[in-house]
């Protein structure tokens, strides 16, 4: 997470904390198990309005990934100075049996991305100004894998 | 089906694709649509349903204070990339039903340059998902190649093939944007875009505009022109557990595409199979989604493009030829015309019409296929 106490998510209800051990919320239907993100009032598959709150895993595997090489247009992008754009990863990452959710990557070279390697969810600053913070998913490292 | 329901498509008109400057949308309608009739030999005042719509250039049935205040009933149409395909299975409907016995459709656009910038706020997402740089439908088509290449053993080269092939075959259509081949070489050195895709692996938005005439009965059998029958049309949306652009998350569980089950909807209405197609059109919105938009449809297995395609299969000379005029690739897609152009290609190709670009043998039977965003898909079976 970054530095400093007084850090503000960039919308209430997408994950806990802040804090360094952040998670998803999701929410689970009741009636047939299917997990989304984020959290929704009725169900996707069954349409069911019996669904629940959820925290979903803070692990899961690479599913798929690309890097954003231009900078997206504004809106619906923070306004950022181009010449200050660095390109991103973006992925999906699969919580072993809830929900594939998309993310931004910690990683923007696609030589140290694959499909399947373990990742872990962070807080990362979002784009633009200010003490904003967004979720995003990093490379284990193998050092600090279980 | 008896010979008095028949469908045919007896008119084709179509607007240069590309860039036009101080050209409206709806004037490029209204262009096309004059052309459709005359090739059709009909009259304004003789049609009596139409139906049509752009995405961001204005309602279809202005154009009638163009062509002639007649009464016509004409539904405007606006269904994002599926604008021209729920045109046309509206027409085919009325059509078919005896409602309607000379009927117009007409999709066009005018978009301008860069990448579309959705809001997420109309697309059901909250504004995170646009502010952090995740509402591209780049991303989406990136994301969902690389994970399929990995699957499928399909080739960056392959790739590649797909849009070499698409400006070859732009630059024997004097209608599309793109008319410069390009060689396999320079489309995978150009600028990276989003991983796997480079910058000429992707269409543009544009602008366009296409306009199709249809009969049934007394109509169909005094055309002037050889009927196209428009064998069936078929419009899907997306179920539960398929990838689809704009999703903060899908589900593990996976279900066939859009694609998948508005093909097999077409292919069956038709009584005709993938196997008997011998021209197709395919949503090409990135080289990827015609690799991945020829199994989808059925026409060959998960997998065995990459065979096809580099053997050369889907050239206008090979097996399968697949988008002959360019697809999106060479034409750019102006969203409301994308659609009817494929239909009109593959209408061009089975006349025998197509000049350069001609399919050289036995071309009986077309297809068509468009896709877009939030996860719709519209088919089409032709045959002569």
């Amino acid at each position: 997470m970054p530095d400093g106490t007084r850090v503000t998510p960039i919308t209430e209800g997408l994950f806990t904390g802040p804090s360094d051990t952040p998670r998803l919320i999701g929410s689970r239907c009741t009636a047939c198990g299917v997990v989304t993100f984020p959290r929704q009032e009725s169900c996707p598959r069954c349409a069911s309005l019996a669904v629940e709150e959820r925290l979903l895993a803070r692990r899961g595997t690479l599913w798929s990934w690309t890097i954003q090489c231009f900078p997206p247009k504004s809106p619906p992008y923070v306004p950022v100075d181009s010449d200050e754009f660095e390109p991103y990863g973006v992925g999906y990452v699969e919580l072993p049996g809830e929900v594939r959710v998309e993310a931004r990557l910690t990683e923007a070279d696609p030589a140290r991305l694959a499909i399947g390697m373990p990742m872990e969810l962070v807080l990362v600053r979002a784009p633009g100004a200010g003490d904003v913070v967004t979720f995003a998913f990093r490379p284990v490292s193998e050092e600090v894998s279980p | 089906m008896t010979e008095d329901d028949r469908v045919g498509i007896v008119g084709l008109g179509i607007h240069p694709f590309g860039r036009h400057p101080g050209v409206s949308g709806l004037e490029m309608a209204a262009m096309a649509v004059r052309a459709a009739l005359a090739d059709a030999g009909a009259r304004w005042e003789d049609v009596d349903f139409a139906a049509g719509g752009s995405d961001a250039s204005g309602n279809a049935d202005t154009t009638v204070s163009v062509l002639g205040l007649t009464g016509v009933p004409f539904i405007n149409v606006k269904n994002g990339c599926a604008t021209g395909g729920s045109a046309l299975i509206t027409a085919h409907a009325m059509l078919a039903s005896g409602e309607a016995e000379l009927a117009l459709v007409v999709g066009f656009d005018k978009h301008p340059p860069g990448a579309f910038n959705p809001l997420p706020g109309e697309w059901g997402i909250g504004s995170w998902y646009g502010e952090t740089g995740l509402m591209l439908t780049t991303q989406f088509f990136a994301l969902k190649i690389q994970r399929y290449m990995a699957e499928h053993g399909i080739s960056p080269s392959t790739l590649g093939k797909v849009a070499a092939k698409a400006f070859r075959n732009g630059s024997l259509n004097d209608n599309a944007w793109r008319r410069t081949a390009l060689s396999e070489e320079e489309i995978l050195a150009s600028r990276m875009v989003n991983h796997p895709l480079t910058q000429y692996m992707f269409c543009s938005p544009g602008e366009g505009a296409v306009a199709l005439v249809l009969a049934r009965g007394e109509r169909l059998r005094r055309s002037a022109r050889t009927p196209v029958y428009l064998r069936s049309v078929a419009f899907r949306t997306r179920r539960f557990g398929s990838f689809e652009v704009f999703s903060p998350s899908i589900p593990v569980e996976s279900a066939p595409s859009p694609t998948t089950e508005a093909a097999a909807a077409a292919f069956e209405q038709a009584g005709i199979g993938p196997g008997d197609v011998d021209v197709v059109q395919l949503q090409d919105t990135e080289s990827g989604a015609e690799v991945m938009h020829l199994a989808e449809t059925g026409l060959c297995e998960h997998g065995e493009q990459e065979a096809l395609i580099q053997s050369g299969a889907t050239e206008i000379g090979g097996r399968l030829p697949v988008n002959t005029d360019g697809g999106c690739l060479a034409n750019g897609e102006p969203i409301g015309a994308s659609g009817l152009r494929q239909v009109h290609e593959v209408a061009l190709q089975l006349r025998g019409d197509a000049g350069d670009r001609q399919v050289p043998e036995r071309c009986r039977v077309g297809f068509t296929q468009v896709y877009g965003a939030p996860g719709v898909s519209a088919c089409a079976v032709l045959s002569r």
